[in-house]
């Protein structure tokens, strides 16, 4: 019987790849700790573990061990199936990233992504749309006036800039030609990256990018000082955890998306010079790509615990009257500048 | 592989319409409706559509069943707030469905298994190049024109959204 290497690969390929969204997820958590400590002047966590690197397991045993509060009056069905779909569409979309260029083992060229689709980005922004209803689900079935609230705001929110991101992504893909991430990640080789060529449609992507993920200042849903907690009032125990989580799947999974897109993914500038071998390479690229991933975290963190919130209505202004003309503005001058050089 | 992801899904698009025109609950109507969208999808993909699939997915599933749920959530309809619907608009609603089946029926019959040859297609007539390339040589007008009727209908829908003509 012939071996189905393909599927092993794959496989394989999918638990490395769900596993290292999770634990980078994990220890986004520690990090976003650690760095509001440092940006408040305390120390943050440093108990467990040393530098209380353990924290995080922690947290998670403490939110599973937590009694676990259905409220009498909410949908039990769809109270559960919120949390749900948060965390199954942040999961999703890690499937056509490409981590790497391939992996030569045994003779067979193994590539680092879990499939090639010819519209990838397409159906990132499809999980991406599909992510609300996690928020909107969960706020709903709650059966609370300030989870209603927070819900609609989330959804409000999501949906509005979605246009724009999806503008900006319009005017990436006039400019490469494609809508599959690998070769939009392949053109980007030796130094091209995006962002030279899309330095406004990154900028509105960035942006959206913040209002998707509800991540401050764009955190209205939960915004404590009036809402209590948002979408997630009612929630405890581990499906809260599953609503916090997913935010930090979906920072891990839009900062590498951010990173493809526009910072050349895998690519390292002048690695070509020093002629190591293709598995060297692929493994650096990785490490590479990976490195930008947990620099864009960062880049999140660090907006959060600097800027504060804004008002409902400055948002929307924000989102409809400034960035969707803008990012038409950047279609229009993409077209132009693509029609003039060819 | 393809025949039982066919039975499968199919099974699903049938069960969730089904959910759809039976269940009580205005939101499980629209939960339902979701995953009809959801797995016409899945359809489109087995006939090698990507990007009709996924545009399905992001317009239907992703924007407009978002506003239905809105609108639903907003006006917190339930089972106890439904009213009963009266005979005439009930009797009415079935002649309509009925006669939308009579023509679906009529339309379909003509049609048979096999009879268009899958020889003529290339590989990637589903893609999205094929589609622009379809879209922008033969069908350029229709296209432009319909695009025109969207902008309308979006300002129309605008301007209905005012609350006062008047002052603006």
């Amino acid at each position: 019987m012939e071996i189905p290497y393909e599927l092993i690969e794959k496989t394989i390929l999918v638990v490395i790849v769900f596993t290292v969204s999770l634990l980078t997820a994990m220890y986004s958590t520690y990090g976003e700790r650690k760095i509001s400590a440092f940006f408040q002047d305390r120390i943050g966590p440093n108990r467990a573990g040393p530098f209380g690197l353990l924290q995080p397991l922690a947290d998670g045993a403490k939110l599973i061990f937590k009694e676990e509060i259905i409220p009498i009056s909410s949908n039990k069905f769809l109270f559960i199936l919120g949390p749900s779909i948060s965390m199954m569409t942040a999961c999703l979309t890690s499937a056509v990233i490409p981590w790497g260029t391939y992996l030569e083992i045994g003779g067979r060229a193994v590539e680092m992504q879990v499939t090639d689709i010819n519209i990838g980005i397409l159906y990132v922004f499809a999980i991406v749309s599909i992510g609300v209803y996690g928020v909107m689900i969960g706020g709903w079935a709650s059966n609370n006036k300030y989870s209603l609230m927070g819900a609609l705001r989330a959804s409000s929110q999501m949906i509005s800039y979605e246009i724009a991101m999806g503008m900006s992504i319009v005017a990436l893909i006039m400019t490469t030609g494609t809508m599959s991430l690998k070769e939009i990640v392949a053109q980007q080789a030796e130094g091209h990256w995006n962002i030279i060529y899309q330095p406004l449609g990154f900028f509105i992507f960035l942006i959206c990018a913040f209002a998707e993920l509800n991540r401050t200042p764009f955190d209205l849903p939960e915004c404590e000082a009036e809402l209590v907690g948002g979408y997630h009032t009612e929630y405890s125990s581990m499906k809260l955890g599953l609503y916090l989580f997913a935010e930090y799947v979906n920072m891990f999974v839009s900062s590498a998306v951010m990173s493809a897109l526009y910072f050349g993914g895998y690519d390292i500038p002048f690695i070509e010079y020093l002629g190591l071998s293709s598995n060297v390479v692929a493994v650096l690229g990785f490490l590479f790509f990976f490195a930008k991933i947990v620099l864009f975290i960062f880049f999140f963190m660090w907006i959060r615990w600097t800027v504060p919130r804004f008002r409902y209505d400055q948002l929307m202004h924000l989102g409809w009257r400034i960035l969707i003309p803008m990012a038409i503005i950047n279609v229009i001058l993409t077209g132009v500048f693509i029609l003039f050089t060819k | 592989m393809d025949n039982i992801l066919f039975y499968i899904l199919s099974g699903i698009s049938i069960g969730s319409a089904l959910l759809v025109v039976l269940s009580k609950n205005p939101i499980y109507s629209v939960l339902s409706l979701i995953i009809t969208f959801a797995s016409i999808s899945g359809h489109l993909l087995l006939l090698s559509a990507e990007f009709l699939a996924i545009v399905n997915l992001i317009v239907y599933a992703g924007a407009i069943m978002v506003l239905f749920l809105f609108v639903i959530m907003m006006l917190n309809l339930n089972e106890t707030t439904e009213k009963n619907s009266n005979l005439i608009s009930k009797l009415a609603a079935t002649g309509a469905a009925g006669l939308l089946l009579i023509s679906l029926v009529y339309i379909f019959k003509s049609y048979q298994v096999g009879q268009f040859s899958t020889q003529q297609l290339t590989e990637d007539f589903g893609s999205a190049h094929q589609l622009g390339k379809i879209l922008f040589n033969e069908f350029l007008l229709p296209f432009e024109i319909s695009s025109v009727l969207f902008l309308s209908a979006m300002i129309g829908a605008v301007m209905l959204g005012k609350k006062d003509l008047k002052q603006h």
